[in-house]
């Protein structure tokens, strides 16, 4: 399915990251990169594994902490805000893990409303209702309510997942290989849920990827993390077409497979 | 080049694996006692999670229930049967209620709660919440601006150490259930003159070392049960490890718990 156009405010970045470094013991992982994410953005993230992709959503999430650098969310500078206003940030932020991360004693219910009624203090049973029957709608999965988390397949988890954070109405999303694991065809529903977010939902978002077609799809920006480092930004064909021997056996490999 | 002229790197002595675990011990011993202090602070600041609360002590309670109850009865039972024919010889039968009373009253049955408690609820805390923590559901919990150590951690600690004095009293009476039974099968006591006889020997302070003892237990099994598993890595692995290290630890701080608190009320008597 072709990507709609949307519109995408480049005066106007929503995370803004300055000389972020991060090393864990002696290996560096980040080596000072610089980043914007603007307003309405999907912004995708490629590298190969373990080349800091997914600590840098966690840095901008705040599990993590970066050694040197800044990070600017939504005007709120993450490392050096107190607990309670990042717990405040937090809740503007939806986060779709790898693996779904769905509380695996709850129902698909209770997953969603986990977040809700612990952050809209005096919601109505009526409005969490109404809340969780329309995120579900919305990612095509209002007959899963009552099942639990063991009982759905990959790509339902995924929308799951997906659901429980857009319930809090994020500004931002970031998104942990969206479609590692599953299926072709699971992949492009996937890839057309988190298109639909970011219409619907007005999002701007950070989509973590080794999987190009993913980032084809989704992407209105591309940026090739190597060796630390963000080495190409722009758009799909302007970070493929290069000779560089680093980013080319990446794209090769994808389009062989 | 160095100072003293070598153009050759020195070469360190890497620390020996008991030096390394030494370090690794005092380095827990550190985390702990800041996992304990992070307890204090969370678990008495509103909001309350009396609802978890209340579910966690239901879990406690259901998961130890029945094992409790056939150990207890088997521990009272097989004490007095033991206990008997060292009495007999000074022809003591009849103060076996007594020596049974105290002896499970005052050690027997705080300790075998513990450390059934520690076999299946430490176990089953460390082990869901590690899982829980290679699953990546309390980096869940965190991002959606809840805190999972408040609703995790504190929920937990609190039920067992509200649980597991209820527990105890609970295995004590069954206990005394057992020797009853042993009792009455040999002697022919009543049940009635066995109880007389049982609550004779027993003060105040025997209740309250014992309630004292078990919400210590209590406590105890919480915190290891929710270290270890908060703090897991190591995927599949880690998550048998915290569960094995839930046990492994409470049990040793069980009894090292039951020495010290003998040896303070012992001054009291």
């Amino acid at each position: 399915m072709q990507k709609q156009k949307v519109h995408i405010d480049y005066s106007h970045p929503v995370i803004s990251i300055r000389g972020v470094a991060k090393a864990f013991e002696d290996y560096a992982v980040l080596r000072g990169i610089d980043i914007d994410l603007y307003q309405g953005e999907n912004l995708v993230v490629l590298g190969r594994s373990g080349t800091g992709k997914s600590v840098l959503i966690k840095l901008i999430s705040g599990l993590l902490k970066p050694d040197t650098g800044t990070i600017n969310v939504l005007g709120h500078e993450v490392t050096e805000i107190d607990d309670r206003q990042l717990q405040e940030l937090r809740i503007r932020i939806g986060f779709s893990f790898q693996n779904s991360a769905l509380y695996d004693s709850m129902t698909v219910r209770k997953n969603l409303e986990f977040p809700l009624v612990r952050n809209r203090k005096g919601i109505t049973r009526k409005e969490i209702n109404k809340a969780v029957d329309e995120v579900l709608d919305s990612v095509g999965l209002s007959h899963t309510i009552n099942q639990m988390p063991a009982e759905l397949s990959g790509g339902q988890r995924k929308r799951i997942g997906i659901a429980r954070t857009l319930i809090l109405n994020p500004e931002i999303m970031l998104y942990d290989e969206p479609t590692a694991g599953l299926d072709p065809i699971t992949c492009t529903e996937i890839n057309e849920l988190i298109n639909q977010v970011q219409q619907q939902y007005h999002t701007s978002s950070i989509i973590i990827t080794h999987d190009l077609t993913c980032a084809k799809e989704t992407g209105d920006r591309i940026a090739m993390l190597l060796d630390g480092q963000f080495q190409r930004v722009g758009t799909f064909n302007e970070v493929f077409d290069t000779n560089d021997e680093r980013v080319k056996p990446f794209f090769d490999y994808n389009f062989i497979q | 080049m160095d100072p003293l002229g070598s153009t050759t790197p020195p070469e360190y002595k890497k620390p020996s694996k008991f030096r390394q675990k030494l370090s690794g011990f005092f380095t827990s011993v550190y985390n702990i006692h800041l996992f304990i202090i992070r307890f204090f602070k969370e678990a008495f600041v509103p909001p309350f999670e009396f609802k978890e609360i209340v579910r966690q002590c239901y879990e406690v309670g259901v998961r130890s229930f029945t094992l409790i109850t056939v150990t207890g009865f088997i521990v009272g039972f097989i004490f007095t049967k033991q206990s008997r024919p060292s009495l007999l010889e000074f022809g003591a039968t009849s103060w076996i209620p007594k020596l049974v009373s105290i002896a499970i009253m005052r050690a027997l049955a705080p300790l075998v709660t513990a450390l059934i408690a520690s076999g299946k609820v430490g176990s089953s805390i460390g082990a869901e919440l590690g899982s829980m923590r290679v699953t990546e559901q309390i980096d869940a919990m965190e991002v959606s601006g809840t805190k999972p150590f408040k609703f995790l951690v504190c929920t937990r600690v609190l039920a067992t150490t509200l649980t597991i004095p209820i527990l105890a009293t609970y295995t004590g009476f069954i206990a005394l259930l057992g020797g009853y039974l042993n009792v009455a099968q040999n002697e022919g006591t009543s049940y009635s003159a066995f109880m007389e006889e049982v609550f004779k020997p027993l003060v105040f302070l025997d209740f309250t070392a014992s309630l004292i003892k078990s919400i210590v237990f209590g406590f105890t099994i919480g915190i290891v049960g929710c270290y270890q598993g908060y703090f897991s890595n190591k995927g599949t692995e880690g998550v048998g490890k915290a569960a094995n290290g839930a046990v492994v630890t409470a049990m040793f701080l069980v009894f090292i718990e039951e020495v010290i608190i003998v040896q303070i009320t012992g001054n009291f008597r």
